[in-house]
């Protein structure tokens, strides 16, 4: 089938991560894919490592909570609680990783269908810059203070051209 | 404390919005001094300061054509902060493709299943 290309990430304020990315799904079986713990299991550690627990309990005030064991060996949990949940359409939850338990985010999620597929975004809103420097660097071995708004845009294209 | 230099390396170059709103600029195409001026609507001597502190760190090159002194980005120097971005979108990236292959599996186990309900089983339940 036809390949969706890579996730977008923008950085649309010195506080927020926006995560794009189209699928050639419904929405509905991207909700279930994005909230069934079976599936997340599936998908949730990427190419970094296995998943060991996903709790998931989608309703108002429920907590979530999903554990990886990284290819490094070391573990990696995020937990959280939702605020909103609207099935197939939009979920509002907090977000914690356990290594900087002070640093909660609040994600927006939205499942929007186009056509015959559909896109999702997931909008992180951190409450201080370091923050969300510190949660795009988590990936990653180095640190950094300083970051930049819309112009990883250019860098991208100018990059790839080179 | 001291502030951190603004010159230690691209990612402190960039922090500054007006140094932004200059790159975003000359990403477009060489600009003059007076180009910079004119299309930001800042100060000659502030355009001037920044445009320093972006050549120091080889965000900003230039070049003199007769008189004029003409900058353009330096689109390579904008690597690591590209690279800093890239690792955390190559992550989503792979949890994305896992995504795909569970959705197909979906796909198949539902065919059609945004139809259920419409006219297969309609009225037979009020009839019984």
């Amino acid at each position: 089938m036809t390949s969706n290309g890579p996730a977008v990430v923008t950085l649309p304020t010195d506080t927020q991560i926006l995560i794009t990315r189209e699928f050639d799904a419904p929405c509905h079986l991207v909700y279930r894919a994005w909230t069934t713990p079976e599936l997340i299991k599936r998908w949730w550690a990427g190419d970094r490592g296995e998943v060991t627990s996903v709790e998931v309990d989608l309703r108002p005030g429920g907590k979530w909570r999903y554990v990886m064991t990284a290819n490094g060996g070391f573990e990696v949990a995020f937990h959280g609680e939702y605020h909103e949940v609207v099935p197939g359409e939009r979920l509002v939850s907090t977000e914690i990783f356990e290594g900087m338990p002070d640093a909660a985010a609040v994600t927006t999620t939205t499942f929007t269908e186009r056509d015959s597929g559909t896109t999702l975004s997931i909008l992180v809103q951190h409450q201080t810059k370091e923050n969300r420097d510190a949660h795009v660097n988590s990936g990653m071995e180095g640190g950094m203070q300083e970051s930049l708004s819309h112009l990883e845009k250019v860098a991208r294209a100018l990059v790839s051209a080179e | 404390m001291a502030r951190a230099a603004t010159t230690t390396d691209a990612f402190n170059a960039v922090a500054e919005p007006r140094r932004r709103q200059i790159l975003t600029a000359v990403a477009t195409g060489e600009r003059s001094v007076s180009d910079l001026v004119a299309q930001l609507g800042l100060p000659q001597p502030l355009v001037s300061k920044h445009l320093r502190v972006l050549r120091e760190v080889g965000l900003v090159a230039a070049r003199d054509e007769g008189r004029l002194r003409l900058y353009r980005l330096n689109g390579f120097a904008l690597k690591p902060i590209y690279d800093w971005v890239k690792d955390f979108e190559d992550l989503w990236s792979e949890r994305f493709a896992r995504m795909d292959v569970v959705l197909t599996e979906l796909k198949q186990a539902t065919p059609d299943n945004t139809k259920d309900g419409d006219d297969s089983d309609g009225g037979n339940g009020d009839d019984e």
